[in-house]
């Protein structure tokens, strides 16, 4: 497959076509230029919403040193658990690592091989939602007095005590959706949406695998989740396994 | 003979409790049990972190969807009036006190509220805190279910944690397999007991300071 007929992946393809196309043929293609020391956030909570096919492009194009923003840290030995167990992840930011099913993780952990920021899930959610909107910093209640707290700024605001949070900003951001156009307006699927949104708005360059892709004009906007300025590129991925309706 | 509570009457008793109306968040573990106990005929909203209002009861196998879970990663159903969101939304409903109630386990709850329920601080323990932080500071309500005991006999209700703290001062009422008891600012009071113990030996198995309730036994 190439990517020539639209270009540079992403881009508007000045020469070929006046349109705005962000359909890249495949996701090997979307995630080439990945660099090494990369940080990418990847959408997901558990397996739903995990993009596996990009994921699995990205462990195919093998960029290493990576720095992952996920809910949690692999389950099983697919998925993020695979890309951790190629080695490939220098530093995970994610709320709750331990799992039942989470040995890739808890091996290179103990060992050291693995640097883990442990952020409480609303507080993980907000920073990434922060970078998107272009927030310096929030006050937040959330891990107040607690171990996870220690060495950050507080303040008391009124009645109650915050903690001082940042921005989490990424430079890709891996997403699965329902559904695409030619311009990245996403829908999502029930609660495989979690990440999705404000993940795509946090990073430089957001790369979204969806179901299906449908024509311009043909999302209801009453019900496009992500508008497209929050997407630079799409691949399609027919599911695996079809369900019955 | 004292009557312990099992896990299955705890969450019984927790449901009771809820009224018509509340937006509830149930935390892994013991608190999702209380899903099942929800008096019939009350409409209470459940809220799930992954994204979900209005979570509805475990789908038949053949119905199950990936796409649809709770935040324990277990299959759920969407109630009729449900709605999904994303993360983001999710944690600003918890945060911004619109949550109801928020039902959590806990390893240790201290006489001034503080809470434990997310890391033992063992050496080699991989730390995982989840929503909890989020859910112990945002509900407006925070309820505790755990055994009163731990396996070797020692009050889980404690002077001072000595487990990680999850939050500081936010627990409102505690249920245990022994008793119910209220975290106000003057200390624990005690708002029942189950059948077969009074007071007193209540009291001996906490070891903190309790109050006696007028109405309780």
């Amino acid at each position: 497959m190439s990517i020539l007929k639209t270009g540079v992946p992403g881009a508007r393809c000045h020469n070929f076509c006046l349109m705005i196309n962000k359909i890249v043929a495949s996701a090997e293609a979307a995630l080439a230029d990945v660099p090494d020391g990369a940080t990418v956030m990847i959408h997901g909570f558990g397996n739903a919403g995990m993009p596996g096919a990009l994921i699995d492009a990205l462990i195919a194009q093998g960029a290493r040193d990576l720095t992952i923003v996920n809910n949690n840290a692999g389950n099983g030995d697919t998925g993020l658990a695979a890309l951790i167990k190629a080695k490939r992840v220098r530093k995970i930011l994610c709320s709750f690592p331990r799992q039942a099913d989470s040995w890739h993780f808890d091996a290179q952990y103990r060992s050291g091989e693995l640097e883990l920021e442990l952020v409480p899930q609303g507080t993980l959610a907000e920073r990434i939602r922060a970078a998107g909107a272009g927030i310096g910093a929030f006050y937040t209640p959330t891990a107040y007095g607690t171990g996870l707290a220690e060495g950050k700024e507080t303040r008391r605001i009124g009645e109650r005590d915050y903690v001082l949070e940042y921005p989490i900003h990424a430079d890709y951001a891996l997403v699965k959706a329902d559904r695409a156009d030619r311009w990245g307006n996403l829908t999502y699927r029930k609660s495989a949406r979690n990440f999705g949104p404000i993940m795509a708005a946090a990073a430089k360059t957001t790369v979204v695998q969806v179901r299906e892709i449908v024509e311009l004009g043909s999302l209801d906007p009453e019900t496009i989740v992500t508008p497209s300025i929050f997407v630079q590129r799409v691949v399609r991925i027919a599911p695996a396994v079809m369900r019955a309706a | 003979m004292m009557k312990k509570l099992d896990r299955k009457q705890m969450a019984a008793r927790v449901a009771r409790d809820i009224p018509e109306g509340a937006y509830v968040n149930l935390g892994i573990g013991l608190p999702t049990l209380v899903g099942d106990y929800l008096p019939k005929g009350r409409e209470i909203i459940l809220h799930s972190e992954n994204g979900v209002l209005g979570v509805g009861p475990k789908p038949s196998e053949d119905a199950f969807d990936e796409d649809l879970i709770n935040a324990g990663k277990e299959p759920v159903t969407l109630l009729p009036g449900g709605a999904y969101f994303h993360h983001a939304d999710s944690f600003g409903m918890i945060r911004g006190r619109h949550l109801d109630f928020a039902i959590l386990g806990a390893f240790q709850v201290s006489t001034g509220g503080d809470l434990a329920n997310w890391h033992t601080g063992g050496a080699d323990a991989i730390p995982a805190v989840g929503g909890a932080m989020d859910l112990a500071v945002g509900a407006k309500k925070v309820l505790v279910m755990m055994e009163h005991l731990t396996k070797e006999g020692k009050s889980k209700i404690v002077e001072r944690c000595t487990y990680p703290l999850t939050g500081a001062r936010c627990v409102d009422r505690i249920y245990t397999d022994l008793a119910v008891i209220d975290v106000k600012a003057d200390g624990l009071h005690v708002v029942e007991v189950v059948d077969g113990l009074d007071f007193q030996e209540l009291q001996r198995l906490t070891g903190v300071p309790l109050k006696k309730l007028a109405t309780a036994a």
